[in-house]
C-alpha cells in the first residue's frame, strides 16, 4: 500500500535544508502576539520550526516563495485566499507561490480553528503585515546591492524593480540578503485601490490534486501498520451498555479484537470492509439511563415551553404588555425547525497513535486544538506530548467543531496500543448525534391605528440550545417595545453548532414573520424593512448592535439588481440577514408552472467588506444559498424513543442538482476589511424563498422542511420542475 | 479469502479479499487507490463513482468477484497527466469547495461525455443529478460539464 499522506511540516523542513540560503520570515497568522514576525535564511529553518511560529513565509535562491496556511481547510478555500493576502502585499508573482496546510502549533497559536466566520476578518492585517515586511526586506536588499535608495524601488510579479537604471533584481536573488536585514517595527501596508490580486477571481491551489484523486482527506490518510476499526455506539440516546457478546464478530477475518468503553463497542482489523462485516454481528443489549425522546414528545414540549413562566429574558425595551394592550392589530405566528444531521460528505474519522512517549493524531478537523486538549485530558498526559496533523476536510459545517470522534480514536488506540484509524459509516454519522438543535419560535406583532410596529415579541425555544434567539439582531433598536426570550429543555440527543448557528432558522422565521407583518401594516416588505432602519438611525430604542448603513446597502442592491417589484408573472420574495459579521439581503423568484411553484431564481447582495477571492467568495455564497435552500426544502431529522429514523441519504434528502435555481450574486464594495462570508449567505435563504412562494400561491409556510406537512397538520408545498 | 486479479486503469492488480468486498473497499484499502471516496455504502451520492468498461458504477455497490471479469477506471487512471477533457473543464471553472465529492463527480461526466460528446443542459441535470455535493458546487459543475463538452474530440 502506499504513504498517502506525508507530514506537511516536516516537509517543509526538508525543502528548506535542501535549501541554500534565502528568507525565512515567522511570523502567527493565528497568535495573540500576530505582529511578531522573526526573519532568517531557510538553512536555519529547524531552529524556528515549530517553535514560535505557526506561520512561515520563505523565499528560497530559486525564486520559489512558499506559505503555509495553518487554518482547517473545509471547503471555505482558506488555503487559497489566506496566501494570496500575503502574496499581494508582497507583491509575488501568484503563479509561482506554493502553499502548504501547516500541523498544529504547539505554542503560541490563538485562532489555528474554522468556524465562526472568523478566520480571515482575524487574521487580514497580519497577513498584510506579512507580506509587507517581507516586501520590504527585499526591497531593503535590493538598495544595497544597486546602492540606490529604497525609494526609487518598485515591486512587481517577485521583482525590485529600478525603473530609473531599467535594472531589476528577482526575489529570488535578492532573498538571502534579505533574510539579513532586521524586521521593521512599522510597515507600510497598500492602499486598497493599489490591490492587483485581492478581489480577483484565483483558482483553488488544491485544484490539481483533487481532480486527480490525489490522498488529501483524513479518509485517506494511511499509515503502514495501522488498523482500522468501526465503534458501535448506541443507537438510542438515553441508553447505555448493558452486555456484549462479541464472539461471532471475533470470529470473522481480519478481526484482531473486539474491546469495549464507555458506551462503545469496538472493531478491530485489518480492514474497513471486515470491521463493517464483524460489527453487524454484535449481539449488544442497552438499557435506559436517561430520558427516552421521540419527536411526538418534542412537539408536545414545544407547545408546553412557549406558554411556560420559566423563560431567560434576553433583551427587554419599554413595556411590551401596554404596547399590546393598546394595539389596534396583534400577529401571531409560531415556527419549527427540525433537528438536522451535518451530513459532510467526509464521514468522521480521525488516525490515533499513542504511544509511551507522545501521542500522534491525524485528521480532518476543525479544532485541532481543542482535539488536542481533549485527548491530553482523557490520556492523563500533556497537550506538548500531541501533535495534530490537520488533512483537508471533506466539508465541516460545524460538526468537526467536536471533537468526540477524535478522543474517542485516542482512546482506542490507548487500550489496543497500536495505530488506529476509527472510521464512522454513514449510518454510524447521521445517527451519531451532535445535530443542529430541533427550536420553536412564537413571534408576536403589535400594530396601532397608523400601521406603525409599537411592540415586537418573540420566544424561542430550543432543544440543548442555551438561547435559541439572537436578542439584538434587526428589528431590535427600531420598536419601542419588545421582549426577547428564550427557554431550553436539556435532551440525551446530542447537538452542535451547525453551519450559522441559531440563525439558519430564527432568520427564516423572522424574515417569514416581518414579511406577514409588513402585510398586515399594508406596507411593501421592503419599504417595511427601511422604515424601520430609519427608525433605528433617528430614534434608536436601547443598544444597537448592527450596522443599520450596511444592512440598507444590501437591500437597496438586492432590490435593484432584482428589479423588485417590477416584473411580471414571478413571484418576489425578499430577505435579509446580519449573520456574524455580515450583511445578505436575498431576492426569490417564483414562477408557477403546471399549477406548481417554481424556485427559478435567487439574487443575493452581500457585504462581506473587501472581497479576496471573487470566485472563492462567489461559489461561498452560492454554495451558501443551495445549502440553506436544500434543508430548508427537503431535510429533516425524526426520532423514535430515542433513535434517529433517518440513517442515510435514501432516507434523508439533500439537494440535488436538478433542484437549484440560478442564483446571481452581487457584493457591496465599500472597502471595508473583511468581514467572513463562511455562512452570512445561508440564513436569509429559507425566508426568501417562503415570501416568494406565498406570494405565487397565497400559502404560508410556518416549518421546515417546506416540503413536508406543515404545523397543526397543514400540508406541504408540492414544487414543480425547473425545466 | 480469494485471489482477484484487476485490471485497473490499463494495468494488472492482484488482491486478496474476501468474494463479497466492494469494489470501493479493494481500491481504497488494498490497492491504496484512495482517489475512489466512500460518501454513504448505498449508492445514493455517488461519491465512490468509478467506471466498469467505460460505464459509471457505484463501487461501493460491485463486488470484487463483478469487477474482476472488467475494465476499471478510476480517477487517477482518467487521464495520464490529468488532463482529460473533463478535469480540464473543472479547474477552469475552479469547481471544488471541500473537494470530496469531485473524484465521483468528475467520473460521472466523464461517463456522460464519453457517450454523449453534447449533451443538452436538462441531459447534464439528469445524468449529474445522481451525484451529491454538500458544499453546493452544482453550478459550476453543471458549467464545468457544458465546457467539457466542447472539448471533446
Amino acid at each position: 500500500m502506499t504513504a498517502a499522506i506525508k507530514t506537511s511540516r516536516r516537509n517543509f523542513l526538508k525543502i528548506a535544508a535542501t535549501t541554500s540560503g534565502g528568507l525565512l520570515l515567522g511570523f502567527n497568522w493565528g497568535g495573540a502576539e500576530a505582529t511578531a514576525m522573526k526573519v532568517m535564511a531557510t538553512d536555519q529553518a529547524p531552529a524556528l520550526a515549530g517553535v514560535d511560529f505557526n506561520s512561515y513565509l520563505s523565499i528560497s535562491p530559486e525564486g520559489v516563495i512558499t506559505i503555509f496556511s495553518p487554518n482547517p481547510e473545509l471547503g471555505q478555500n482558506i488555503k487559497t485566499s489566506f496566501p494570496m493576502i500575503v502574496a499581494e502585499e508582497l507583491d509575488a508573482d501568484w503563479s509561482t507561490v506554493k502553499v502548504m496546510q501547516a500541523a498544529l502549533d504547539t505554542k503560541k497559536y490563538e485562532r489555528q480553528l474554522t468556524g465562526g466566520s472568523g478566520a480571515i476578518p482575524h487574521s487580514w492585517e497580519r497577513l498584510r503585515k506579512a507580506g509587507a515586511t517581507a516586501r520590504h526586506l527585499l526591497v531593503e536588499a535590493a538598495a544595497k546591492r544597486l546602492n540606490v535608495n529604497a525609494g526609487e524601488l518598485t515591486t512587481e510579479k517577485s521583482f525590485v524593480i529600478h525603473a530609473a537604471s531599467g535594472r531589476k533584481l528577482s526575489y529570488g536573488e535578492l532573498a538571502t540578503e534579505a533574510s539579513k536585514i532586521s524586521v521593521p517595527t512599522e510597515v507600510k501596508l497598500k492602499d486598497i485601490k493599489d490591490f492587483k490580486l485581492i478581489g480577483t477571481a484565483v483558482k483553488n491551489v488544491d485544484n490539481d490534486a483533487m481532480v486527480t484523486g490525489k490522498p488529501l482527506f483524513g479518509l485517506d490518510f494511511y499509515r503502514e501498520g495501522m488498523l482500522f476499526a468501526m465503534v458501535q455506539r448506541p443507537r438510542s440516546f438515553g441508553m447505555k451498555l448493558k452486555s456484549v457478546d462479541s464472539a461471532a464478530a471475533k470470529a470473522v477475518s481480519g478481526i484482531i479484537d473486539v474491546v469495549t468503553f464507555k458506551n462503545n463497542v469496538a472493531v478491530v482489523g485489518k480492514s474497513t470492509w471486515q470491521v463493517n462485516k464483524a460489527r453487524k454481528l454484535l449481539k449488544i443489549e442497552y438499557e435506559p439511563e436517561g430520558a427516552i425522546e421521540s419527536t411526538s414528545d418534542h412537539d408536545k414540549l414545544f407547545k408546553d415551553l412557549l406558554n411556560s413562566s420559566a423563560a431567560t429574558v434576553r433583551r427587554k425595551d419599554g413595556d411590551v404588555d401596554a404596547a399590546f394592550k393598546s394595539a389596534a392589530k396583534v400577529i401571531k405566528r409560531e415556527y419549527q425547525c427540525p433537528f438536522l444531521s451535518h451530513s459532510t460528505m467526509e464521514p468522521m474519522n480521525f488516525f490515533a497513535h499513542v504511544r509511551e512517549d507522545g501521542v500522534e493524531l491525524v485528521g480532518p478537523t476543525q479544532t485541532p486544538d481543542a482535539a488536542r486538549q481533549e485527548t491530553a485530558k482523557l490520556l492523563g498526559r500533556s497537550a506538548d506530548q500531541i501533535t495534530v496533523e490537520i488533512t483537508r476536510l471533506g466539508g465541516g459545517f460545524g460538526r468537526r467543531l467536536m471533537t468526540d470522534y477524535v478522543v474517542e480514536a485516542a482512546e482506542l488506540s490507548s487500550i489496543i496500543k497500536a495505530p488506529v484509524k476509527v472510521i464512522w459509516t454513514r449510518e454510524d454519522d447521521m445517527m451519531g448525534g451532535m445535530y443542529r438543535p430541533a427550536v420553536r419560535y412564537r413571534f408576536e406583532a403589535a400594530l396601532d391605528n397608523d400601521n406603525k410596529l409599537i411592540g415586537y415579541k418573540l420566544r424561542g425555544v430550543g432543544i440543548n440550545v442555551g438561547n435559541s434567539t439572537r436578542e439584538d439582531n434587526f428589528p431590535s433598536g427600531a420598536v419601542d417595545n419588545l421582549l426577547i426570550e428564550s427557554v431550553e429543555h436539556k435532551s440525551p440527543i446530542t447537538t452542535a453548532p451547525w453551519r450559522a448557528p441559531i440563525t439558519n432558522f430564527l432568520a427564516f422565521a423572522e424574515q417569514a414573520f416581518l414579511d406577514e407583518v409588513a402585510a398586515e401594516a399594508k406596507m411593501d416588505p421592503i419599504q417595511f424593512r427601511l422604515s424601520l432602519l430609519e427608525r433605528a438611525k433617528t430614534t434608536p430604542v436601547g443598544a444597537i448592535k448592527y450596522n443599520i448603513d450596511r444592512m440598507k446597502a444590501v437591500i437597496e442592491l438586492a432590490a435593484e439588481k432584482s428589479s423588485w417589484g417590477k416584473k411580471k408573472n414571478v413571484s418576489q420574495g425578499f430577505s435579509v440577514y446580519f449573520s456574524h459579521r455580515s450583511y445578505v439581503a436575498q431576492v426569490a423568484e417564483v414562477e408557477m408552472k403546471k399549477g406548481k411553484p417554481v424556485i427559478q431564481k435567487i439574487y443575493a447582495a452581500a457585504d462581506c467588506g473587501v472581497v479576496v477571492n471573487l470566485s472563492g467568495a462567489n461559489q461561498q455564497v452560492r454554495g451558501g444559498i443551495v445549502d440553506g435552500m436544500g434543508h430548508a426544502l427537503f431535510s429533516q431529522l425524526t426520532f423514535k424513543d430515542g433513535a434517529a429514523e433517518q440513517n442515510n441519504f435514501n432516507n434523508y434528502r439533500l439537494i440535488r442538482m436538478k433542484e437549484i435555481p440560478e442564483i446571481d450574486v452581487h457584493f457591496v464594495n465599500n472597502g471595508i476589511d473583511p468581514t467572513g462570508l463562511g455562512e452570512p449567505a445561508l440564513p436569509p435563504t429559507g425566508g426568501a424563498i417562503a415570501n416568494a412562494i406565498f406570494k405565487a400561491t397565497g400559502k404560508r409556510l410556518y416549518s421546515q422542511p417546506f416540503t413536508k406537512p406543515q404545523l397543526d397538520g397543514l400540508e406541504g408545498v408540492s414544487l414543480g420542475e425547473r425545466m | 479469502m480469494a485471489h482477484y486479479s484487476l485490471l485497473i486503469n490499463g494495468r494488472n492488480y492482484e488482491a486478496d479479499v474476501e468474494a463479497d468486498t466492494p469494489l470501493l473497499w479493494v481500491l481504497r484499502d488494498a490497492l491504496g487507490l484512495v482517489g475512489t471516496k466512500y460518501g454513504c455504502g448505498i449508492s445514493q451520492c455517488g461519491a465512490c463513482t468509478v467506471h466498469l468498461n467505460g460505464n459509471a458504477v457505484r463501487s461501493c455497490a460491485i463486488p470484487v468477484s463483478a469487477a474482476a471479469k472488467g475494465k476499471v477506471t478510476t480517477i487517477e487512471g482518467l487521464s495520464e497527466k490529468g488532463d482529460h477533457p473533463v478535469q480540464q473543464a473543472w479547474k477552469e471553472i475552479d469547481v471544488p469547495q471541500c473537494g470530496y465529492c469531485q473524484a465521483g463527480q468528475i467520473m460521472t461526466a466523464a461517463a456522460l461525455l464519453g457517450k454523449n460528446p453534447h449533451p443538452t443542459a436538462e441531459q447534464i441535470d439528469t445524468a449529474m443529478n445522481a451525484n451529491i455535493c454538500r458544499c453546493g458546487t452544482y453550478h459550476r459543475i453543471h458549467e464545468a460539464v457544458a465546457l467539457a463538452s466542447t472539448k471533446m474530440k
